[in-house]
Parts: structure tokens; sequence; C-alpha cells
């Protein structure tokens, strides 16, 4: 039987790029599914968790569409993908949008870059082009692809996870931010890997392959 | 290590065909927009921007077609330019693959659209492209007006006003062009390229005048651009975008490597 990967589909954003790149990967060796549904999010092997857009809309998205329940309980079992907004919503908590609860799975805060690094230089919002990701610790995601990679980013709040475990990815954009975090079947990152040309298929490729341990 | 400074060929699709020539040795077809793409991935491109100039509109939807072709084999970001005029022609890209869209005549003619646009699919899909020409005479201090039309209309739009009115509506990134320098390989207008830089909070990419590589790195140090784009050095085989990477990384610039 192939495997079954799921994207989550909560209408946030352009996601189409996303379902593209995991069927370029695995090449008809699984099925790729866009889905809004929960029941089939939860018989699926995998879940990718993607999203652009405000975490205000993003939230009441899920939980208009009863997703925010789904999503929580396969991040607790399944190999889980969460990138960008995918990443952030994951958090406790968000300062976007004067302040916006999360699916809170891990406690932590999504904060603004502000528009003064800490040096003191004048930063460009959103963070938008190719940066560096240092792996800050050994992960199956990060196979095959050489540290500080440079991957594609595009937004303007980052992931403050208070528990610095969960940290396995940095960058640089006026501080030092956690660009990629792993707990147990859960791995996420703030860049697009669907975008980030061999960096990224290599990490897609990583991500289907993975049995969700580290 | 840090954010790398983009650059970013341009193809100017009409009816589906790359025109102003491409001249590659080893591609099939050089008018093919997918053939070019790819051939622009493999040499490091860190974005693709195709600027459609086809010019009836019952024809636009081989533009779509071009992007999904590209889609499926290109990861890269994707951005589309030209005949942006509904929240319904944003979509169409977006869905064929496409990660942004260049809104230029429709945003001067109605500026709510790109407030509506960023709203419906978020400020990181939307650039604004800025066509402007400067307007002061010699002596008096620079100023730069926005033109539509290929640059032969005048708005009475102030560039760096218009500029920032658009950041506020929600564009994402600004696409400079110096219409004074289109086409002329002389070089970026890096005045302009300043001035536009320092006025607005969002990355600005530039474009226009592009004759060498020197060119590129000067857009970056002198005109603190934040990506370049350029197309005909790139068309006509006088540079790879490589070449122009290690140019650029000789002389300090933060690049992608491949």
């Amino acid at each position: 039987m192939k495997q079954k990967i799921v994207v989550v589909d909560y209408g946030m954003g352009n996601i189409h790029s996303v379902v593209t790149a995991l069927e370029y990967v695995t090449d008809g060796q699984a099925e790729v599914l866009l889905t809004s549904q929960p029941e089939l999010i939860q018989k699926a092997d995998r879940i990718v968790f993607p999203g652009q857009g405000a975490a205000k809309d993003c939230m009441r998205e899920l939980q208009t569409l009863g997703l925010d329940q789904a999503v929580l309980e396969v991040a607790q079992q399944k190999p889980f993908l969460g990138i960008c907004m995918g990443l952030q919503v994951l958090m406790a908590h968000s300062e976007e949008n004067d302040g916006v609860d999360c699916l809170g799975l891990y406690p932590g805060e999504v904060r603004h870059f502000g528009e003064v690094s800490e040096k003191g230089e004048r930063l460009k919002i959103p963070h938008m082009g190719w940066n560096n990701i240092s792996q800050t610790r050994l992960h199956p995601l990060w196979k095959n692809i050489a540290d500080n990679s440079r991957f594609y980013f595009v937004h303007s709040y980052y992931v403050d996870p208070e528990d610095a475990a969960l940290t396995v990815g940095e960058c640089e954009y006026g501080l030092t931010f956690t660009a990629a975090i792993a707990r147990d079947n859960v791995f996420a990152l703030q860049c697009h890997p669907e975008k980030s040309a061999a960096a990224g298929l290599q990490l897609l490729t990583n991500f289907i392959e993975w049995d969700g341990t580290e | 290590m840090s954010l790398a400074k983009r650059i970013i060929p341009c193809l100017d699709v009409d009816n589906g065909r790359v025109v102003k020539g491409v001249q590659f040795v080893d591609i099939r077809d050089a008018g093919d927009p997918v053939e070019v793409a790819r051939r622009y991935d493999a040499e490091g491109a860190d974005e693709i921007t195709f600027l459609d100039i086809t010019a009836s509109s019952d024809d636009r939807e081989t533009i779509v077609h071009v992007v999904e072709d590209v889609a499926e084999t290109v990861f890269i970001p994707l951005t589309v330019g030209g005949g942006i005029r509904t929240v319904e022609d944003i979509r169409r890209m977006l869905n064929a693959g496409a990660d942004k869209v260049a809104i230029n005549t429709a945003a001067v003619f109605n500026p709510d659209f790109v407030s509506e646009a960023s709203d419906k699919v978020g400020s990181q899909c939307i650039v604004v492209a800025i066509d402007a020409k400067q307007v002061s005479k010699e002596g008096e201090p620079k100023r730069w007006e926005i033109f539509t039309h290929g640059g032969r209309k005048p708005t009475g739009l102030d560039a760096v006003e218009w500029a920032k009115n658009m950041v506020e509506r929600g564009a994402g990134e600004i696409l400079l062009t110096s219409m004074d320098r289109d086409g002329t390989k002389i070089g970026f207008d890096l005045d302009l390229t300043r001035a536009i830089v320092d006025a607005v909070s969002v990355p600005v990419i530039a474009s226009g005048g592009v004759g060498n590589l020197q060119h590129l790195a000067d857009g970056v140090t002198k005109g603190g651009a934040d990506a370049v784009l350029a197309a005909s050095i790139f068309h006509f085989a006088e540079y790879t975008v490589g070449e122009a990477k290690e140019y650029m990384a000789e002389q300090g610039i933060e690049v992608r490597r491949t």
C-alpha cells in the first residue's frame, strides 16, 4: 500500500507548491492529499501542516473547520511537519494581531522582529529571502543537508519556545531566532522547504522516509 | 552568514514564448519559458520573475500554463507580473504555482486594489511594480514620477511618496524599475534606488539598466537594494547567474552559492 501524506488545507495561503513539491519527491510512490477533513487527517500516515497569513486568521480558520483538535491529536501520533505558520501556531501564544492564543502544543511566544536589529541596524520586514540555518543538534531530517545551508524565508514573526531543547535549527536576522524545532514525531520549520531548491527537497525527502523518532 | 542578496532573472513572455531572445547552447528551444526557467534554476537563480506582455487578454491563459509547467520542476519562488487587475487574476496565478504577483498599472489606477489584494492573499504574495522616471532638471534636487504605458504617460505621482503609499496598503515588496535606464545597459539609477530603499520598510528589487556584473553589485552596495533583477545580460548568455554570484561574493556581498 502506498503511504498517505496529508497536507492540511485550512485556506491559509498558497499551499499548492507544498503539494507539488511532495509529489515531486515521492514520484508516484505515495498518495499526496490536500484536505480539510479531520477524519482524512486522522487516517493519514504523515501530516504536513503548512500555512501563510495572519495568526488570528489561521486560528479562526482552524477552529471554524474543526481542525484545531485534529491537528493537535495527530501532532502527538504521526510524523508531522509544520511549515511557516504551521510552526508558529504550535506555540502557546502569538504577539500578532494584538495577541492571539494558538494551539499550545509547546509553551512559548511568537514574536515580531522589530525594525531595528540588536546591533541597532535597520531591518527590512518581512525577513524575505535565502538565509542560513545552523543545525543546533542532529536530527534525521537534517540528513544529507550541509550545516548552514540556505533556505527560503518569508515572515515577520519568529518563534521563541520556552524550552530551548526544542530548537534544532537557528537563523540570524537582527537576532538569533529559532528556525526549526523538533520533539518526538514533530518537526517544524519557519522557512519554506517547498521553495528552497535542493536543500528543501532533501528535507522533504527525509520527512517522507522518517520513522517519527529522533 | 546572513540573509543573502537575491539575483532574479526576468523573462518577458509574449503569448507563451520568451521574447527578447534567449541564447543558451544547451537548450533545445530558447523560446520555451519552461526550459529557460529550468536553466536559470540550475544556474542558481534565487527567484524567477515572469513578465507577461501578451497584448490580447484572450491569450492571457497561456501564462497560467507556463507557470504550472515551471512550478512542477522548479522549486524556488516564482513571481508573475503583467495584466494582474483583479483578486481573481491573483488567485489564478497563485493556484498555478506562483508565489507572488507583481501589480503595476492596476495599482496606479486603483490603489485600493493593493489593499484588497494584500487583505485577501497576504502581503507576502504582493509585489508592487513601480516604473519611475526622473522629472527634476539639472541642478534641482532629484525627483522621480510614476509613469505608465511603458514610460510614456506621466501620472504626476511622486515615486517616493507612491512607494510609501503602496507599502502602507500592504505591498510586501517593491519592484523598482527606472524607465530612464531600462534597456540602456548603463546601470541602475542608483539615486532612485537609494531614495526608495530608504523610504520603505519592505525589501526593494532594483531593475532597469543592467549591462554588466558591476552594475548588479552596485545596485546592492550603492543603491542598497535587497535584490537585483536583470533580463538581457542573462538571456544573451553574456553572464550566467553563477558568474554574477561569484562576482558579487568577491565584492563582499552575501549571496546564496549552489
